[in-house]
């Protein structure tokens, strides 16, 4: 328990300077180490024939993006299908089929890392660096670069220019992913991830047997999977795998890779908006009681900010406490059969994080839709197990490259126009109306994400091929199948490990599902930001429902939790919640 | 309409230019420049933390391995048996139990905690255990010792897992009491900084020690 209060705690402490930093990037503001970075940049943009100080608007953003990332999908195809050549290979690999090739690639692209192979021997070095680790850094620079437009449509004062994507794209990864993972990366080595060309070891016991051990490249994947809330594994076991995550140390590095970047975004927001309030302040010379920086906390997160803030860490908490406490109880079958459950539910775990991490990481890795684990989802507690899948299917708890913010600011538009029905206020948002263009939006952004999880959830039970992968036996079966769904949608990747799921089925149905749920969000989103830039400010009047208020981000989480209770409560009710009944029963 | 089409010609020569560029940069110069560092700084490390007994590697500091003589600490069970197998006589490869060697590998059986396999494969290890390990009492077999963890890989057992063996491993190995505790204790690890994680006992280094202290090698 001390220990993930304290987990928590540090991370609050670090968050807050790489916020700082992500916002000095994103607003194009000097930091100390632009005399190198600078240059590298100008390299780069002179290299790639890019023209960084073009201005886009919400379209030619969104269409490069997809222009863009439409290229590295081809390319990563092409590597995937000829993997097979001698070139860094060591195991002799072999070329990856065509939908699970399709399947690798979707799900790479979009951040998902959905693994429908298992790296040792699915994947050449070649593959895993040129194909897996680029695009690591290239679809977490992109989800990044997607945020950072959104904000500065909503926070901005420009009325059409969101930014050039192509410089976006490159500072964040050299800026920002690059030497974080430098650092990180010789980090993991020094507790033991390896980082090598040479091929897999075959060591002889001393009880006179062999055994086989993974090398590779494996923390430079490792470090960048994290950073960039990828989740993909070199490993098929991933972050379980004592190779992957050796140490409880290196436990903690991968925690905090993956948290602080999505939490750093809300900061970056909450900068920026503050940053216009206080130039409107002075340029209009009126005085608004909102604007400035008030207390401590307002001053780093700013105050919209800490309004997101607080609702993703309020959402957070309450998952972490349910997972924590349901893996705590142990499992009701093993104690009836004679086994001692005093330490929690450990099928499925390892001993070095033993519950209390192993539940931290689990709650994380789908909050902030990684995918990456730490111990195998599909043995978790049904309860435990609920946690993960409610967080993906809610997909705004801080979420992955900046997604979560986008996705909760959606809610907090709704939430907006939700109140302001309800107490006859205009609804507005950061200082501009609301209305019927941006609702329309925002609900068809809102409902797709249910519709892709259990539309595609009633195709998969509803047909023999989808039946097929179902590996555990009653309410368990539909939890899997449910999850696989839900982590395709929310791009984040982890499993319940035990579907069968390399089949020309799932292979393809996960593929739209990512697809859609990556482009779809990101190109209305973009276009929710384009129609807020064309607006004029409003005077903030008495009638003006305040939303950065002690009161709202309480608001948010209600709006946030009776969106996912009508939507999705009848199907979780089928799965774990009737799989828990019973096995308390 | 010209412009339009020279527009979309340029996006797309950037679209290829940043893609080839970021690729040769993030997949290529990254991984072999943490490559290079690695080998310079943390040899060992980058190498995969490997152990040698009499200048052979016989096992890695990280990855754990099944053990099945009475003398050694056991690991807990594992769906891939730690990728531990027997090379037969006629080619062909199978783990220690007999049964075909899937090849390297790393996970769980993947058991919900409501499949009947999952109990089923807990009651025949205990069944198994108790046997061995005749002074032992059922409940106090640890959970650990008993679950899979979720790699196949896990190189701990907990402190309680090791303490119940040790009975078994005095009157096997024929090392004293004293001793075999002390090279338990010595592999131990505790919580880091007293606070995150568990109390873990690291199964291969002990047991390479037990080898050791009693003259196998």
């Amino acid at each position: 328990m001390l220990q993930l209060v304290l987990t928590i705690l540090i991370y609050l402490i670090l968050v807050i300077p790489v916020g700082s930093y992500l916002y000095h990037i994103a607003a194009g503001k000097h930091t100390f180490a632009d005399p190198v970075f600078d240059r590298v940049d100008a390299t780069v943009y002179k290299l790639s024939g890019v023209d960084p100080q073009k201005s886009m608007d919400w379209k030619k953003y969104a269409m490069a993006l997809l222009g863009t990332n439409a290229v590295m999908i081809l390319l990563g195809y092409i590597i995937l299908r000829i993997q097979s050549l001698p070139f860094l290979n060591p195991n002799a690999v072999g070329a990856m089929e065509e939908s699970l090739s399709f399947n690798t690639i979707i799900s790479f692209m979009t951040n998902t890392n959905l693994q429908h192979y298992s790296g040792e021997t699915g994947l050449s070095y070649l593959s895993q660096m040129l194909v897996i680790t680029f695009m690591m850094f290239v679809s977490a620079a992109s989800g990044y670069a997607a945020c950072v437009a959104f904000i500065r449509g909503l926070a901005g004062k420009s009325t059409n220019n969101v930014g050039n994507f192509y410089s976006d794209l490159v500072r964040i990864t050299t800026r920002i992913l690059l030497p974080f993972s430098i650092v990180g990366g010789l980090l993991l080595v020094w507790q033991g991830v390896p980082q090598n060309l040479s091929g897999n070891v075959v060591v002889d016991t001393i009880e006179g047997t062999k055994q086989i051990i993974a090398q590779g490249p494996v923390a430079a994947l490792e470090i960048i999977k994290h950073l960039g809330t990828n989740g993909g594994g070199f490993i098929g076991a991933n972050s379980a795998t004592p190779i992957e995550n050796p140490t409880i140390l290196t436990n903690m590095i991968e925690l905090y890779s993956m948290m602080l970047l999505p939490g750093a975004c809300v900061i970056t927001f909450g900068k920026m908006v503050r940053d216009r309030k206080a130039e409107m302040k002075e340029a209009n010379a009126v005085s608004a009681s909102h604007t400035g920086a008030g207390s401590l906390t307002a001053r780093f997160f700013g105050r919209e900010g800490r309004t997101i803030f607080a609702a993703m860490g309020i959402l957070f908490v309450i998952g972490l406490s349910l997972c924590f406490f349901a893996e705590s109880q142990g499992n009701p079958a093993l104690a009836n059969a004679g086994l001692s459950q005093s330490m929690g539910s450990m099928e499925g775990k390892e001993v070095r994080f033993g519950v209390a991490q192993s539940a931290m990481f689990t709650t994380t890795t789908t909050s902030f839709t990684t995918g990456t684990v730490n111990n195998m989802h599909d043995t978790l507690t049904p309860l435990g197990g609920l946690v993960p899948m409610l967080h993906m299917m809610l997909n705004v708890v801080f979420g992955g490259k900046g997604v979560g913010l986008m996705n909760m600011i959606m809610y907090a538009i709704l939430a907006v126009f939700i109140c302001g029905l309800m107490i006859g206020r205009t609804p507005e948002y950061l200082g501009k109306k609301i209305e019927g263009r941006e609702m329309k939006l925002t609900a068809l952004c809102i409902i797709i994400h249910p519709f892709l999880i259990l539309t595609f959830s009633a195709l998969a039970v509803g047909t023999q091929a989808g039946l097929e992968g179902i590996t555990n036996p009653g309410f368990h079966g539909l939890s899997q199948v449910l999850y696989e769904f839900a982590s395709s949608a929310a791009n984040n990747g982890s499993g319940f490990e035990g579907l069968a799921d390399n089949t020309m089925f799932w292979n393809i149905t996960t593929g739209l599902v990512m697809f859609f749920g990556r482009y779809l969000s990101i190109v209305i989103q973009l276009a929710i930001a384009g129609s807020f830039m064309k607006k004029k400010f409003v005077n903030d009047t008495a009638g003006s429902l305040h939303t950065d208020t002690a009161a709202f981000p309480f608001i948010l989480v209600v709006v946030v939790y009776i969106f996912a209770a009508l939507t999705f409560f009848p199907v979780l009710a089928l799965g774990p919640i009737a799989e828990h009944l019973v096995l308390w029963a | 309409m010209k412009e339009h089409i020279k527009e979309m010609l340029h996006n797309s020569k950037q679209a290829f230019g940043v893609s080839l560029v970021l690729m040769l940069i993030c997949g290529f110069a990254f991984p072999l420049l943490l490559t290079g560092l690695s080998a310079i700084i943390f040899p060992h490390q980058a190498g995969g933390s490997l152990i040698e007994v009499n200048g052979k590697a016989v096992a890695a500091e990280h990855v754990g391995q099944e053990f099945t003589e009475d003398y050694y600490l056991w690991s807990r069970p594992s769906a891939y048996h730690y990728n531990v197998y027997n090379e037969n006589a006629d080619g062909t490869k199978t783990y220690t139990d007999g049964s075909e060697f899937a090849g390297l590998g790393s996970g769980s059986n993947n058991y919900a905690p409501s499949n009947p396999e999952l109990v089923k494969r807990v009651e025949a290890d205990m069944e198994h255990f108790l046997e061995k390990n005749p002074d032992v009492k059922k409940e106090d077999i640890p959970t650990d010792l008993m679950t899979a963890s979720g790699s196949g890989l896990d190189p701990h057992i907990s402190p309680e897992a090791a303490e119940i063996q040790i009975p078994r491993i005095v009157e096997a190995s024929g090392l004293e009491e004293a001793k075999v505790r002390e090279i338990i204790k010595n592999n131990t690890e505790s919580k880091l900084l007293g606070v995150f994680g568990e109390e873990t006992v690291n199964v291969v280094k002990s047991n390479i020690e037990i080898g050791t202290a009693m003259g196998l090698f």
